[in-house]
């Protein structure tokens, strides 16, 4: 089990290798010289410009300032942001956790709903359920989400006034911050109802940025369910004489499951993309409106830094949904 | 009273082409401890009989019969429930594809001491003995640590006998095995059948046992039902058939066992193919493919002549000892 | 199953004539409700593309200062010179949409053409040369693919600059991997098939072994894809405008549309409604057809 883990973490590192690069050219591609880019229109002298370019190494060949950049990630320093000057790194650590939430909530919500459903409508092929399931997930899977947004804000927020429009939490509450989740967070504090405040802020983000992983889920699921329900071991089990629940729940569900793993861990890459739209939207401080508004701001080096750190994040997640893989499905296990 | 009965059955598939019949007015008999062998081409619809019998037809399948009981129970009006009691404990079900047939994600024990938990009820310490046991008794070596293996770890001999193991963990009173052995390598074939017959002598199960191969046929049934294309052509015991056949198709059958073309320069063969949902014939179903087919072979449904050791669905049935052509 | 097995091999008619391919595909393709409803949704929209000038009943920029925000024509206070209403500034929501569906479409073709081009030249090389430039390629397309895809445009756009152009080709790169992938997947397993050899043993030069001998064998799972990416194109595009990444106002592109009328959500629903609308009827129709097609085009899924 060990030998496994480890051969498949070591695939990860020229993928990683990959991505450091390419994010080290991003800011390079930018039209216009870096320091340039930094000074903005306020125009700088010749003198100074070699002298800063010294500074920054700008000056040396590209192979040796692709070296140091990749020492400074090595040891934590993944730039500055010239907004704010504060690190790149701690930004993003900061708002980490909002993403977070968010995203664990949102994947809560889609698997939740999403693998009953998708197990119901495979098991009953052809039946109305069965129809209904496979309409609505289409209708999720092709859904503009940042509008999907917008009409629930108008339903929910606007006329039904049950949720609020935007953020993690109402004015009226001050919590300290102990771990960045404000799920946890105000159930540390002794605020009363703040919990319940935090709960209303995510409800409306989560079910919007969960809905396509939901569609996808349901769809896999049935996918899934249907082809192994096909397979000569369910005629097997069914000759045992054992019940349909049995047969469904656990003969082919376990063996449905193992792409329906791998489709849900592919949904992270999905799930923070979404985030992007959906932190706009509700303007919930994480990951993705940090990197929207670096753009606005012309803010390159959190851009560059961030970018590298959603990519590792992917990168780490699709290799843990990769060993779960392994630990799900005895063939890949032994090495088969 | 026979262990299993049945008259008059035939299964229908909805296909997109229209309604397929696969299994047209078949009637079976199966005496207790009795080994039958039912041989037929691949389309002679025995693999949908025996699934018929089994329950395992699915939503896509309508079956009609006069009679289908089992041990004086009438399968056809068994609730789903009352049903599942029967199959796996009762009669149990061997079939072609043993790798593909042990669900890969659990390991042979637990398909094993599933079976015994759910009709038999053994605490975990008594179902673990008995899976050891079964696994002894099909001949796998050590079947202790065996039990903790997954199925991808095992050859499909292994697999088979496993398949065996777990068919017979309830002391069935009948096992259908559905071409066991045609997946396994020419060596293994033999293994796996002897240990059939010795289960079924040793605890006086029925065994019906399907095939395409009347080399298998020879060596271990009792009686022998010959199908083709969804009707069973010709049933008596097996002594009588290889001696005498009547039914040309059973002849031809014959014919084509290399054991029996002793001298011949080539094996004889069978022109044509079984027919199809959209070809076929009226009147006898092998006409077309029958040498000796006359103008009143293709009229009419033929019915099942009885003679002194069975029956042949044949008009003009061979007589001649040792299945040469009259 | 040995049982169904034998159904099919029987209930395969064995005498009657086989059907054109393209009857055949037809009749599975027609078969699948879903999917002739997109075709027709898809060719409605196209019409309404072609024709925006003549059938739009305004201009999509005009702006009629004495009637904004506008409710439609069935709400109080609508009037049918404006059936589905006027925005902030007092331009006609259904005609910006018929235009929308204009660039809409053009984003949906000009993606899908450019992706797809790249995207089988990349495949075409990296499986048929294979060695060190296939696992050159194929590196560089994972990560891609490892990077969230809007992410990946919004970086995109970011080095080129906001605007329809520039977010057109940042999808265009975005989707690329899947593509290339398909593609040599495609010709590695077609490769080794003899008519491959057959032809290159008769003398086809690489060119013309990759472009008319391979490439038309493996087109089933392209044009499926390509299909799919129409409706990826065209969210991932009104995601951008949305962001205001993309097509920038006054262009009636319907994210942009959406992202001026975000600020009315509370006192013009209509505004919202019905950029998303059209949004959302596209994509689906496109996702129709191409599940229609991957079921008409690949035997392997049928049934």
């Amino acid at each position: 089990m060990f030998k496994f883990i480890i051969s498949r973490a070591a695939l990860v590192i020229p993928t990683f290798l990959g991505i450091t690069f390419l994010s080290f050219f991003l800011i390079r591609l930018v039209p216009g010289d870096p320091i340039e880019v930094r000074v903005g229109e306020r125009g700088i002298t010749p003198e100074r410009l070699a002298m800063l370019r010294e500074q920054l190494g700008l000056d040396q060949p590209l192979w040796v300032q692709f070296a140091s950049y990749v020492g400074d990630i090595l040891s934590g320093n993944f730039g500055t942001s010239l907004v704010t000057k504060n690190p790149v790194l701690l930004e993003f650590l900061e708002l980490f956790p909002a993403t977070v939430e968010l995203s664990v909530c949102a994947i809560l919500f889609a698997v939740i709903l999403g693998l009953p459903a998708g197990v119901m409508a495979a098991s009953r092929r052809g039946s109305f359920w069965d129809h209904t399931v496979m309409g609505v997930s289409l209708g999720g899977y092709s859904m503009p989400i940042f509008w999907w947004a917008l009409l629930l804000i108008l339903l929910f927020s606007v006329s039904l006034g049950w949720t609020p429009v935007s953020g993690r939490l109402s004015v009226m509450y001050y919590v300290e911050p102990v771990t960045g989740f404000m799920l946890i967070d105000t159930l540390l504090s002794d605020e009363p109802g703040a919990f319940r405040s935090a709960v209303h802020h995510l409800v409306l983000p989560s079910v919007v940025l969960g809905t396509i992983p939901l569609a996808v889920i349901a769809r896999m699921t049935r996918s899934s369910m249907l082809e192994v329900l096909g397979e000569d071991y369910i005629r097997t089990a069914r000759a045992k004489g054992l019940s349909a629940g049995r047969i469904v729940g656990l003969h082919a569900l376990r063996n449905a499951m193992i792409p329906v793993v791998t489709v849900i861990g592919l949904q992270v890459g999905t799930l923070l993309g979404g985030a992007i739209l959906t932190e706009t939207i509700f303007s919930w401080p994480g990951i993705g409106k940090w990197l929207i508004e670096s753009i606005n701001r012309r803010d390159y080096p959190v851009l560059q830094g961030g970018v590298l750190l959603v990519a590792t994040l992917v990168i780490v997640v699709n290799l843990i949904v990769d060993l779960l893989y392994g630990i799900l499905n005895p063939r890949i296990r032994h090495g088969r | 009273m026979p262990l299993l009965d049945i008259r008059n059955l035939s299964v229908e598939f909805a296909t997109r082409s229209g309604t397929f019949r696969a299994v047209d007015g078949v009637d079976l008999h199966v005496e207790e401890g009795e080994v039958l062998g039912i041989v037929g081409e691949s389309g002679s619809g025995k693999s949908v009989t025996s699934l018929a019998v089994m329950g395992l037809i699915g939503h896509n399948g309508r079956i009609v019969a006069d009679r289908m009981e089992f041990a004086g129970t009438d399968l056809r009006s068994l609730s789903p429930r009352q049903r599942r009691r029967l199959t796996g404990k009762d009669v149990a079900m061997v079939f072609q594809e043993p790798m593909s047939s042990l669900n890969p994600c659990f390991t042979v024990g637990f398909q094993i001491m599933e079976t015994l938990k759910v009709h038999e009820g053994l605490d975990r310490a008594q179902r673990r003995r008995r899976a050891i046991e079964l696994l002894d008794q099909v001949g796998i070596p050590d079947p202790e640590s065996r039990l903790s293996a997954f199925p991808h770890q095992l050859s499909g001999g292994m697999s088979q006998r496993v398949m065996i193991a777990m068919a017979i963990a309830c002391s069935p009173r009948l096992l259908i095995a559905d071409e066991p052995t045609t997946a396994l390598d020419v060596t293994i074939q033999k293994q796996i059948l002897d240990l059939l017959v010795s289960l079924q002598r040793d605890r006086g199960m029925a065994l019906v046992l399907i095939t395409h191969d009347m080399g298998v046929v020879a060596e271990t049934a009792h009686r022998v039902a010959v199908m083709y294309a969804g009707q069973v052509v010709e049933t008596r015991p097996a002594r009588a058939l290889f001696e005498a056949p009547r039914h040309p198709y059973t002849g031809a059958l014959l014919d084509a066992l290399p054991e029996r073309a002793l001298g011949r320069r080539r094996l004889p063969t069978i022109p044509g193919v079984v027919p199809g949902i959209a070809d076929r014939p009226p009147g006898c179903v092998f006409n077309p493919r029958c040498p000796k087919a006359q103008a009143d072979c293709r009229m009419g449904p033929i019915p099942m002549f009885p003679d002194e050791t069975g029956a042949a669905r044949c008009l003009h049935p061979l007589r001649q000892v040792g299945g040469q052509a009259a | 199953m040995s049982a169904t097995d034998d159904i099919e091999m029987m209930a395969s008619p064995a005498k009657a004539a086989p059907p054109s391919p393209l009857r055949t595909f037809w009749w599975s393709f027609a078969e699948n409700k879903g999917a002739v409803a997109g075709l027709l949704v898809i060719v409605v929209i196209a019409i309404l593309a072609i024709f925006a000038d003549w059938i739009a009943p305004h201009s999509p920029t005009e702006q009629f200062r004495d009637f904004r925000l506008l409710p439609p024509f069935w709400a109080d206070g609508g009037t049918l010179r404006f059936p589905l209403g006027t925005d902030d500034i007092g331009r006609d929501i259904l005609s910006r949409l018929i235009h929308g569906a204009r660039l809409s479409m053009a984003i949906g073709l000009i993606v899908v053409t450019l992706a797809l081009g790249m995207g089988i030249v990349l495949g075409l090389v990296a499986g048929f040369y294979r060695g060190w430039i296939d696992v050159a390629i194929m590196r560089l397309m994972d990560m891609m693919l490892a990077l969230p895809s809007l992410l990946l445009a919004i970086v995109v756009v970011a080095i080129l600059g906001p605007g329809l152009s520039n977010a057109m080709f940042a999808v265009s790169i975005v989707v690329l991997p899947h593509y290339a992938r398909l593609t040599r997947a495609a010709v590695i397993s077609e490769l080794g098939k003899d008519y491959v050899v057959a032809s290159r043993v008769s003398g086809a030069g690489t060119l013309r072994l990759m472009f008319s001998t391979i490439l038309p064998n493996c087109m089933a799972p392209l044009i499926v894809q390509a299909t799919l990416g129409f409706s990826t194109a065209i969210l991932d595009a009104a995601a951008l405008g949305f962001l205001g990444l993309g097509a920038q106002p006054p262009t009636p592109e319907w994210g942009t549309m959406l992202a001026s009328a975000r600020e009315f959500v509370t006192r013009a629903w209509w505004v919202v409604t019905f950029p998303g609308i059209a949004i959302l009827v596209t994509v689906l129709a496109f996702n129709l057809m191409g599940d229609g097609l991957r079921d008409a085009l690949d035997p392997k899924l049928k049934r």
